[in-house]
């Protein structure tokens, strides 16, 4: 007559992730590798988890390794928040609480058989990476791919040995800049946008994926703009502060007329569906 | 035609039964022209002629502050568990509008990822409503959203026909409960009066912003940019009442509090609101509603647009606590009157 709700299955119930290997990559940047112990976590690339430190809280991190590295996933966390700060204190062998995936993932799908042109700025990288990775691990699947990368100064790069692969690779097309330089840098400088207009772009069959701090997605979208890149080949990964997940506790709602949730209507957009938001 | 009658006489005996065999929470007078709902035992402490209580009957379905988990770090490896156990309650004379709200939050929480908290709790009370047979002041704004009249969300429902209720029975847990009180079945004479009465409320009460709800959405499509925002902006003091009050306002804080053996602890979901300043911000330091301006809009797109595009109802009641309690004097009447008149 009336359902049985069996609480014990309540969506807040948390997995429990152990920390295999964790490397601090900048002075505040720190890199985990996550198994949990009742399986895999099943993601695909864009998604996001919510960490749980008990007694500390929760924070929503985007998972920055592809679905192809089975057994276990990764984290880079920057000390922003209260959350964030405390993890930089944790290592192997630390248990944490993890709810997800959650989130629409990039249209891994629709970019299959075109070219690919990723634009990450600073922390972008992460969830951008969970991307780069999968295409990496599929490239026969795409067409031509570019990775445009931006820092603020060298030593912020994360990833770096990662980044060595890239530029070695055949395959794909690597260039980074940095906003302020250092003594042994040899590489670009100026703001990611600079990098736009020397890259080869074929409209009709390109995705533009861009990632990066609210301030970039303006610049760099008008420079795709520019290379006649269709509004539904630009997709963006959105941050807000998604405290549940779920689509209900508020915080991460954009102010736009379809009323998305950034938690479960993104993080990953085109250009197209959130153009009329107010901040991307 | 399941219909019963309850002479006035009879509530007292009526709220002692019903308080033997659950938990009662009923309107009780606070003084100055405030109500709360409160557990009651016997009809005395019952106000059946008040205005909307400060707190609406959501604080039965998702309490301010309401533990989702608990958990033991004890050991190495953490442990959590949701542990729950609503007991039977029944909330008597809800007011048309907040069971209207009631509806509101019931979709919002049933929607996959579903809420098994709120889930939970809704299946242990027992709703009874009670009809307004006039305006509880002038703050309202029912008949706009049309909640001036019963829309379901009850088990059963009140309505003052004279010296008598008439029952309508909404649920068939409603009809057990009529039935173990032995009510008399409504007569012919007694549906007459309740005809009577809804025919009286067609004149008594009339849209109070003289623009047609059907037009709402499209206003407000249209006014994202009004002036009406910064004015509103500007008065406001992003206190979090407006919010607190409302009958469908549902957004939330996580936190964890942890115990003083640093071993155990709970996870706990309070009210949040919308209006205060980090509401919207984010770690690296955006905020994305950082203007008193754009947070009030948010509320009322959040009551007038985007939820009449998700689940096709307007998400504003039309109780008024929000003008009520404000401190800014933000009238949410006003608020929509001015708003119509710049995009009419």
């Amino acid at each position: 007559m009336t359902e049985n709700i069996h609480i014990e299955n309540s969506n807040w119930r948390l997995r429990k992730g152990q920390i295999i290997a964790a490397k601090q990559m900048t002075a505040t940047e720190k890199w985990f590798d996550i198994k949990l112990e009742d399986g895999e976590l099943d993601h695909e690339p864009g998604q996001f988890v919510q960490v749980e430190l008990f007694g500390v809280g929760e924070a929503p991190i985007s998972i920055c390794s592809s679905p192809t590295k089975r057994g276990s996933f990764e984290l880079t966390v920057r000390a922003a928040g209260r959350l964030t700060k405390h993890m930089q204190a944790m290592g192997k062998g630390d248990w944490l609480g993890i709810r997800g995936p959650f989130g629409k993932p990039f249209p891994v799908k629709l970019m299959t058989g075109n070219d690919l042109l990723f634009v990450a700025g600073g922390l972008g990288i992460a969830p951008l990476r969970s991307l780069i990775n999968y295409v990496m691990d599929n490239r026969r699947e795409f067409g031509k791919v570019d990775i445009l990368l931006g820092c603020k100064t060298p030593t912020d790069m994360l990833f770096g040995d990662e980044i060595k692969e890239w530029q070695k690779r055949l395959d794909v097309n690597f260039s980074c800049t940095v906003d302020r330089t250092a003594p042994d840098w040899k590489g670009n400088v100026g703001l990611i946008t600079s990098l736009i207009p020397g890259v080869t772009i074929n409209p009709e069959k390109t995705f533009g994926v861009v990632v990066g701090p609210p301030i970039m997605y303006k610049f760099v979208i008008a420079e795709l703009l520019k290379k006649n890149l269709p509004e539904r080949q630009i997709i963006l990964s959105l941050e807000r502060h998604m405290k549940c997940g779920m689509g209900k506790c508020g915080h991460c709602q954009i102010d736009h007329p379809k009323n998305y949730y950034c938690c479960k209507d993104g993080p990953t957009f085109t250009y197209e569906e959130v153009k009329e938001s107010k901040k991307l | 035609m399941n219909y019963h009658i309850l002479m006035k006489g009879e509530l007292d005996g009526f709220v002692k039964k019903l308080a033997k065999k659950m938990k009662v929470c009923a309107p009780v007078a606070k003084g100055h022209n405030n109500y709360a709902f409160e557990e009651v035992t016997s009809a005395a402490e019952i106000s059946m002629d008040y205005i909307p209580t400060i707190l609406p009957p959501k604080k039965y379905f998702m309490p301010p502050r309401e533990k989702m988990l608990d958990f033991d770090i004890s050991e190495g490896k953490p442990k959590d568990a949701a542990n729950l156990k609503a007991e039977p309650l029944a909330v008597f004379a809800v007011h048309t509008c907040d069971l209207a709200g009631i509806q509101c939050l019931n979709m919002v929480f049933s929607e996959k990822p579903r809420d098994y908290n709120y889930l939970l709790r809704k299946e242990s009370v027992f709703v009874i409503g009670l009809e307004c047979n006039k305006y509880c002041d002038s703050n309202a704004s029912c008949a706009l959203v049309g909640n001036h009249y019963p829309n379901g969300g009850y088990d059963i429902f009140f309505t003052d026909i004279g010296d008598k209720w008439v029952i309508h029975v909404g649920t068939q847990k409603g009809e057990e409960l009529v039935e173990s009180m032995g009510l008399a079945k409504a007569s012919s004479a007694d549906m007459v009066a309740l005809d009577k009465v809804r025919e009286g409320k067609k004149h008594a009460f009339q849209n109070e912003i003289g623009v047609d709800p059907k037009k709402l959405p499209e206003i407000f499509a249209k006014g994202t940019e009004s002036k009406v925002w910064q004015d509103v902006g500007n008065r406001c003091v992003s206190c979090g009442n407006c919010t607190n009050v409302c009958p469908t306002c549902y957004c939330f804080d996580m936190a964890d509090t942890i115990n003083l053996d640093l071993k155990t602890g709970s996870r706990n979901r309070t009210w949040d609101s919308c209006q205060f300043e980090t509401f919207a911000a984010v770690a690296g330091g955006e905020n994305f509603r950082e203007e008193r301006a754009n947070r009030q809009r948010h509320r009322f797109y959040r009551k007038f647009k985007y939820p009449i595009d998700k689940f096709y109802r307007s998400f504003c009641t039309g109780c008024g606590r929000c003008t009520r309690t404000c401190m800014a004097k933000i009238n949410l009447k006003d608020t929509l009157k001015a708003l119509a008149a710049e995009h009419k």
